[in-house]
């Protein structure tokens, strides 16, 4: 079985339009921050749509029938494999471009580092598995469950150990929820750095974790809830990654110690076998391999929390202890790096997210922000977890600017560049949740930009 | 009351009493699970340092031993004054005598400054011995002693102008030490953005207030930043990142933006079917394995140099010196490639001669 050589239809050339040339100037112009290309060419769209017959883009053969329906394929003709060939099926073959990766030139290091989901290709709010992205500081383990132990101290009557057998027993929740690297979409805070969306917003992902709130565990010791507003929580592996999370979230029975990821165990890259689930909260705080928390009266300044997942403000101040995720949304269907196969209709299609809670709307814009329409919410619609948003799109050829703007159920809407970087400048590392834009240029080819 | 009705009020009863009865027991306790977490348990364990010095061991370091401890266990990553970016971003450089008179760092305000180093950020001490003592060094955490960690505190502390060379760090001092960081003053929590009321931040708003305007918006499109051309290609051909059918294929990176889009890709060499590799191929996939097992290639680019040389150059400094190899790669090393001297490293013989053996070969791929 050989892979395909042919897979559907690509657009041609753009005829009639502008040669090579007259790109290459029109691009020049857009460098210097010529308005009238852009201008001229949604004038043009907007006479273009309505009316004019499309291309069919899955045409009749001159022979009067297609050959994958007129010639039967093998797979027609003979017998398949068997059952359980594949103990852990995995997917398709022809699905090899769908990978996490990292970002060329981002880090020095593979253990100190990041992969990238690749949203591009997901579908739903469910990240697989073996896509989910990765961020360790020293290195992923993977350990043995059996020689695991968690451990709760500090403001509690008893200390206490447990195994992950006994964590287990305990009843449990099964829920879905986003988590977000606070430095999601970092390297765009001062300019556009890269190209898809795979590296603009692939620090994200959604799972269903299964696991035991804290608070349960922390009851069972005995904690102070009153004096003891604070939780340290810490990782069992080399950089025994650790930050504060607030009491009051945790007595809310949201935060989980979590051993279930999507049906199975948590995969060893995302901490298997136990982790912490921080709902609405930066990635950062899901502490990995978790082996023990405190209870404190005080927060703990931990590297995490003094030295890195700081933001710095325009003063050069650092704001410590910024943990919540807002809410942000992203186009991944068409997005930067592709390129559309022909004109006609397309389903545009998204995520959004609040860690404040669930998204309440989704606006979509195909001119760079002048119009919008309200995209349809597919459900389950739940909070602190992705939200998938759809909306028709029939494209013209033209140029054209897409964008989403999400608002969650505080009343917040997603801002502008323009406006977040009034506040926080634009040398922040973290917590960049501005509107996404991606030029989708006659060609077809869609570019990560932003608009000013 | 009739008899049906007794049995019946009775029988009600009873099931009320034994729900109620189960539901308390499971709500009350879980019998049997968890026990008491003993002393040397906690000892074990519990070693965070709070910004108060709670959890931080007695003990104590001179700056000159600090010197010592760092140019053979933390220069190799961080460079022999902190100030390498080669592996890690710089620890060390950007503050001043007048930051750590002031409390705030002068450089963070600046936007001219090139980067932004551990020591212009911390603002507590507290921070710094627990991460090292944590997770330092980057490839044996948790390896040193707690007078080894006073004594590169207080080393790091030298170069940043709070001690004086014959500063001796220690469990005493360190909460005067602290009020000499040159960033003391240089953090706030009055934000909108912690899950909960611990701080009493007096902002609750967040940042920004958009609106969802549908029409008419006053935004006047003009793409402001875009990539240049030059780097089109420098995450790889987009074409093999995108999924084979859909709406849209991945944009062939490797030709010029204006041109046509060209036919979509196979699917992405040797992630598929090929593979299983037999022979010399084998051996190089295992040792490559092995580099990564051991974390060589934290240091050593196969064919690119990092803080250590390409793993190419080496082989072909030294040709079928297998022996030679294996001993550099087990004591470690200086002097041949430059001043960063490589670590003695602790990995099995067999394992370093399988490297090595590979390396003499001229590194095959």
């Amino acid at each position: 079985m050989n892979p395909p050589t042919t897979h559907g239809r690509l657009r041609k050339a753009p005829e009639n339009f502008l040669d090579a040339q007259g790109l290459q100037t029109a691009r020049s112009e857009l460098r210097q921050g010529r308005r009238g290309f852009i201008e001229k060419a949604f004038a043009t769209a907007l006479a273009a749509t309505g009316g004019t017959a499309l291309a069919q883009t899955n045409p009749v053969a001159s022979d009067g029938g297609d050959p994958n329906i007129l010639i039967l394929p093998e797979h027609a003709k003979g017998l398949g494999l068997g059952v359980a060939t594949d103990g852990y099926g995995k997917p398709s073959r022809f699905e090899a471009n769908v990978q996490r990766r990292q970002s060329p030139g981002l880090t020095q290091t593979t253990q100190a580092s990041v992969s990238f989901a690749p949203l591009q290709s997901l579908f739903g709010i469910v990240t697989p598995s073996g896509l989910h992205f990765e961020r360790h500081h020293q290195g992923w383990w993977d350990i043995d469950p059996s020689k695991h132990r968690f451990m709760v101290n500090g403001l509690v009557k008893k200390p206490m150990v447990f195994t992950v057998d006994e964590i287990m027993r305990l009843p449990s929740v099964s829920r879905f929820h986003f988590i977000e690297c606070g430095a999601n979409t970092a390297v765009e805070w001062a300019q556009v750095a890269v190209p898809t969306v795979q590296y603009t917003h692939g620090m994200i992902s959604c799972s269903e974790f299964t696991g035991v709130p804290l608070i349960t565990l922390l009851e069972m010791a005995g904690a102070d809830l009153k004096t003891g507003r604070f939780v340290l929580a810490e990782g069992g592996e080399g950089s025994s990654m650790t930050r504060t999370i607030p009491m009051s979230l945790i007595t809310s029975g949201e935060v989980l110690v979590a051993y279930g990821q999507n049906g199975e165990m948590l995969r060893p890259e995302n901490g298997y076998p136990l982790r912490l689930v921080v709902p609405g909260v930066q990635g950062v705080s899901w502490i990995k391999y978790l082996r023990r928390v405190e209870v404190g009266d005080q927060p703990y300044a931990t590297k995490d929390e003094a030295i890195h997942y700081m933001d710095l403000m325009p003063n050069g101040m650092h704001r410590q202890y910024t943990s919540i995720q807002e809410c942000k949304s992203v186009v991944t269907t068409p997005s930067g790096g592709q390129v559309l196969l022909d004109k006609g209709f397309y389903n545009i299609s998204g995520l959004a997210w609040s860690g404040r809670g669930k998204v309440k709307r989704v606006d979509v814009s195909v001119d760079g922000g002048r119009n919008w329409r309200t995209a349809r919410l597919q459900t389950p619609v739940l909070s602190k977890a992705l939200t998938r948003f759809n909306i028709d799109w029939v494209w013209s050829g033209q140029p054209a600017i897409i964008q989403s703007r999400a608002m969650d159920e505080t009343g917040f809407v997603q801002p502008t560049y323009a406006q977040l970087r009034k506040v926080r400048g634009s040398r922040s590392i973290y917590h960049n949740n501005a509107i996404q834009s991606w030029l989708v240029q006659e060609s077809g080819e869609v570019k990560n930009v932003q608009v000013a | 009351m009739s008899k049906w009705l007794k049995t019946a009020a009775a029988a009600l009863v009873c099931a009320l009493y034994l729900s109620v009865n189960a539901w308390a027991q499971s709500a009350a306790t879980y019998p049997g699970l968890g026990r008491t977490a003993t002393a040397r348990e906690i000892a074990a364990w519990d070693i965070d340092v709070r910004a108060d010095f709670k959890g931080l061991p007695k003990g104590s370091g001179s700056v000159a031993q600090g010197q010592d401890v760092w140019e053979a266990k933390c220069a190799s990553c961080h460079g022999v004054f902190g100030e390498s970016n080669e592996v890690f971003n710089p620890v060390l450089g950007g503050v001043t005598a007048k930051d750590v008179a002031r409390g705030r760092v002068a450089n963070l305000a600046r936007d001219d400054y090139p980067s932004r180093t551990t020591m212009m950020k911390l603002s507590t001490l507290s921070t710094l011995w627990d991460y090292i003592n944590r997770a330092m060094p980057w490839n044996t955490p948790k390896s040193l002693q707690p007078n080894e960690v006073y004594a590169v505190v207080a080393f790091m502390l030298n170069l940043s102008e709070v001690v004086p060379e014959n500063f001796v760090l220690s469990d005493q001092n360190i909460a005067q030490v602290q009020q000499r960081m040159p960033n003391r003053l240089g953090m706030q929590t009055d934000h909108a953005l912690w899950p909960g009321r611990e701080w009493g931040a007096k902002t609750t708003r967040p940042d920004t207030a958009n609106t969802a305007c549908m029409t008419h918006c006053a935004t006047d499109p003009q793409v402001a930043s875009l990539l240049p051309d030059f780097a089109r290609n420098a995450h790889g051909n987009l074409r093999d990142q995108n999924r084979l059918v859909g709406p849209q294929r991945g944009a062939n990176t490797l030709v010029a933006d204006a041109s046509a889009p060209t036919s979509a890709a196979g699917p992405v060499a040797g992630a598929g079917a090929a593979g299983a590799s037999t022979g010399a191929m084998g051996n190089t996939k295992a040792v490559l394995a092995l580099l990564g097992k051991h974390n060589c290639t934290a240091c050593h680019g196969v064919e690119r140099k990092i803080v250590g040389p390409a793993l190419t150059d080496v082989a072909k400094k030294y040709p079928d010196q297998a022996d030679i190899l294996a001993k550099k790669i087990k004591n470690g090393g200086a002097g041949v490639w430059g001043p960063i001297p490589m670590p003695a490293q602790n990995l099995p013989l067999a394992d370093a001669q399988a490297i090595a053996a590979w390396l003499a070969r001229g590194a095959p791929r």
